[in-house]
């Protein structure tokens, strides 16, 4: 129906829409990708923030917090965190970066910006419905962050929301800041499901000439299978937050002791839960491919091993959810099938992980900003991933669940994994977002101290949860089999300080190179995606005529070619000697 | 008939899947629906499987009125049968068929809607409300949201049918007819599913 309308529209408008039209309610899938990058760049800092206060009290208990008094009696009084706001911190931190920050920026900055450059449509199918989507995802954040001021303080159950503590307020006294929890994210999820649709819809029917399946880049494949995982997932949540805001507020009794199934909950939050873990590191794996390829000047090493890698694992991210729930009582048998489910998975992420490792061996390396953020990527999912075998395996989970472990596993994929790839994929593709270069000195700058803060925050973490040191807890000085854990708590309180610290690098670089950074070229990484054939910034429509594609993605260094890259419009010149077939690998060889 | 479509004749014949954006949109759409619904029922079959002394002895029909909604069924059912009837009239280009159909498709959807307020407000006088267990809890959140996607169909299919009287509809591009007639036999099938095993078993 709304295309219907579309001709019209630009009959009347022409080519001149006024600002609010241009980059407000703006249509186009390029601005709205900028939208989503600036509105979930500031939730990734409040998130951050929100940590610094945890490790305050985490590293330094009972003491004055500075600046503190800038917040409410409520939450931190004369200076001391006060243990009903610290649970509302531990909360309000996993939704944000989770929900509002790390899932936008992989899913709605890059999924909206890359899409249509990528496969050489104009346009994303639905545009008036990204832009809904939008919209949603804005009064959704708004909401989240309504709930700190309403009374009993914001939600406190954990951003598991585990029931029933967050079905009755009866234990954690919250009841309205719960209902906002719920209503926002219902309406994040809402948001989600119409962008799932649209870049789906996209994928499959509007690729250009020539762009088969089998010549989409990886970061294409990682989104649009990202996307099936939102589109079937997100439901999931929406229907249990459904029932969790009416057992809050219409009496009904899901997820309550005695008539209801508290575990219930656990089920329908984890069904969704695990494809949402997937959904937060699958486009990021895409990302690193590309930049992988582009910065080692080779083809990606098993580019369609790399594509049933990431099939294969949205696959059996759907019959893993168990895991989660090894210590809420479970059948043996069952928890054996979800252990050995699980640790399934890491064939699929170890075949990702080699070929990686197989594209940059030999590779003539160029250690770009984006390159450099790309190896920490592997080398940090590495470490994440090794840590979570430890806790597929049962019997060593019953000694670390709930621990710092898992805070520890889950800031090495989430962190580590997703928001290091961020990092690369934002450098990557600012100059064809904002026709300007990031600045790659301060870029290299920001990338070390991260690197290094990031490891002294993270790593210690892992022999926390050895010792025991439990996930939420107020206050490890209250136990005495914690007492010898305030070295290290104070160890990692410093270190995050500082890895916040250095954010403000990355801040700057992007605000100065927004406005006087160096101009980029149309292809500043003499990169093969057809993204790079527009102008940077690429004009509404992104091409005159649509462009035409001749060549598998990843053409770096191809044998008996001036360049050292061919880009996917254009086509291999045919030479006798060369060896045939292999366009995919064989440039390797 | 505006030049609009003559400017666009069924558009996007040459795409990847062969069928127009909004036709493949509904039905990922869908997809992300049929999780939903998923969720809740799959919900209620384990909370009904965990708790069976929650649930009148003889079953549910003790306590709802089988009949009436069995009527109401009937009548979802037969409205599905007039969308496909003012589908076929608009894809043989016949106007006065499409705009007749979808108005007797639009008052049997309403008339669902009316019939399920009064259903509620008959119950709830009864004394079975969403706070009475885990029993009504189930009830009228899967209906409900039931009811919910029925009055957003109505909704929708009020503008298609106000477009249909434009005449903004023809043979060759009839999209907003087939979308809107995908989603609305897909919360037919849903209710039939919900009848069946709230109030049947």
């Amino acid at each position: 129906m709304a295309s219907i309308a579309a001709p019209v529209e630009h009959a009347t408008h022409g080519h001149d829409p006024s600002f609010v039209r241009k980059y407000i309610f703006s249509t186009d899938h390029k601005i709205i990708g900028i939208q989503f990058l600036l509105m979930s760049l500031l939730f990734l800092l409040l998130g951050g923030l929100l940590a610094m206060v945890i490790r305050w009290q985490q590293g330094f208990p009972g003491q004055p917090m500075p600046g503190g008094g800038a917040f409410p009696e409520t939450m931190i009084s004369d200076g001391i965190v006060l243990p009903e706001f610290y649970n509302s911190l531990v909360t309000m931190h996993g939704t944000f970066m989770v929900f509002f920050a790390i899932m936008p920026l992989l899913v709605g900055v890059f999924g909206n910006y890359l899409i249509p450059l990528k496969i050489g449509a104009p346009d994303m199918a639905f545009p008036r419905l990204n832009m809904a989507s939008f919209w949603l995802a804005v009064p959704a954040g708004f909401l989240m962050l309504a709930g700190f001021w309403v009374e009993g303080g914001h939600a406190a159950a954990g951003w598991t929301a585990y029931a029933p503590l967050s079905a009755d307020p009866e234990w954690t006294g919250v009841s309205l800041g719960q209902q906002f929890w719920c209503v926002s994210l219902i309406v994040l999820g809402l948001s989600s499901i119409l962008g799932a649709t649209n870049y789906i819809t996209t994928v499959i029917n509007m690729r250009t000439q020539g762009m088969t399946w089998f010549r989409m880049p990886l970061s294409i494949w990682a989104l649009f299978i990202t996307a099936i995982l939102v589109l079937l997932a997100m439901p999931i949540l929406s229907g249990a937050l459904i029932m969790l805001l009416f057992d809050q507020t219409l009496g009904t009794t899901f997820f309550l002791p005695g008539d209801g199934l508290p575990i219930l909950w656990q089920h329908l939050f984890w069904f969704f839960g695990h494809p949402e873990v997937y959904i937060l590191i699958l486009p990021a794996m895409g990302f690193v491919s590309d930049i992988i390829a582009n910065g080692s000047r080779k083809p990606i090493f098993g580019y369609h091993s790399m594509v049933f890698a990431l099939i294969g694992i949205a696959f059996l991210g759907w019959i893993v959810w168990g895991h989660h729930m090894f210590q809420s009582g479970m059948n043996p048998t069952l928890g054996m099938t979800f252990m050995i489910s699980t640790m399934v998975i890491s064939v699929p992420s170890a075949i990702k992980v080699f070929n990686w490792l197989g594209t940059i061996w030999g590779g003539s390396v160029k250690f770009t900003v984006p390159m450099l953020n790309a190896c920490a990527f592997v080398a940090m999912f590495i470490i994440g991933g090794l840590s979570g075998v430890f806790m597929a395996s049962t019997p060593v989970d019953i000694y670390i669940h709930d621990t710092y472990f898992i805070v520890a596993h889950l800031h090495y994929v989430l962190f580590g994994g997703s928001l290091f790839a961020i990092f690369g994929a934002i450098t990557f593709w600012y100059p064809k977002m904002f026709g300007r270069m990031m600045n790659p000195f301060w870029g290299k700058v920001h990338f070390w101290l991260t690197f290094i803060f990031y490891n002294l925050t993270f790593f210690p973490m892992h022999q926390l949860g050895l010792e025991g040191h439990m996930r939420r807890i107020y206050d490890a000085g209250r136990y005495d089999f914690l007492a010898g854990t305030s070295g290290l708590n104070v160890l990692i309180s410093v270190s995050a300080f500082i890895l916040f610290s250095v954010q403000i690098i990355f801040v700057i670089n992007f605000i100065v190179s927004w406005f006087k950074g160096q101009r980029a070229p149309d292809n500043p990484w003499d990169d093969t995606g057809l993204e790079w054939t527009t102008p940077s910034p690429p004009p509404h429509g992104n091409w005159a005529t649509a462009p035409t594609v001749h060549s598998a993605p990843y053409e770096f260094s191809v044998p008996g070619m001036e360049a050292d890259f061919l880009m996917q419009d254009q086509q291999r010149e045919r030479q006798p000697a060369a060896p045939s077939g292999g366009s995919i690998e064989g440039g390797a060889s | 008939m505006s030049d609009v479509n003559v400017m666009k004749p069924m558009p996007h014949t040459e795409t990847g899947a062969g069928v127009y954006n909004e036709k493949l949109g509904i039905w990922v759409f869908l997809g992300s629906e049929i999780m939903f619904f998923t969720a809740l029922i799959g919900s209620y079959i384990i909370l009904r499987v965990g708790n069976p002394g929650a649930w009148p002895a003889v079953g549910p029909r003790e306590v709802l009125n089988i009949p009436i909604t069995a009527g109401n069924t009937f009548l979802l059912i037969c409205s599905s049968v007039s969308m496909v009837k003012a589908f076929a009239a608009i894809a043989a280009g016949d106007q006065r068929g499409l705009r007749l159909w979808l108005i007797v498709t639009v008052v049997m959807g309403a008339s669902f809607v009316g019939v399920q307020a009064y259903e509620y407000s008959q119950l709830v006088h009864h004394g079975f409300v969403p706070s009475g267990g885990i029993f009504p809890s189930t009830f009228y959140t899967m209906t409900g949201f039931h009811g919910f996607h029925v009055t957003v169909g109505v909704i929708c299919m009020v503008f298609v049918t106000w477009k249909a009287f434009r005449g903004k509809y023809t043979a060759q591009d009839y999209r907003g007819v087939e979308v809107i007639g995908l989603y609305w036999h897909f919360v037919d099938l849903v209710w039939i599913i919900l009848f069946t095993i709230v109030y049947l078993i």
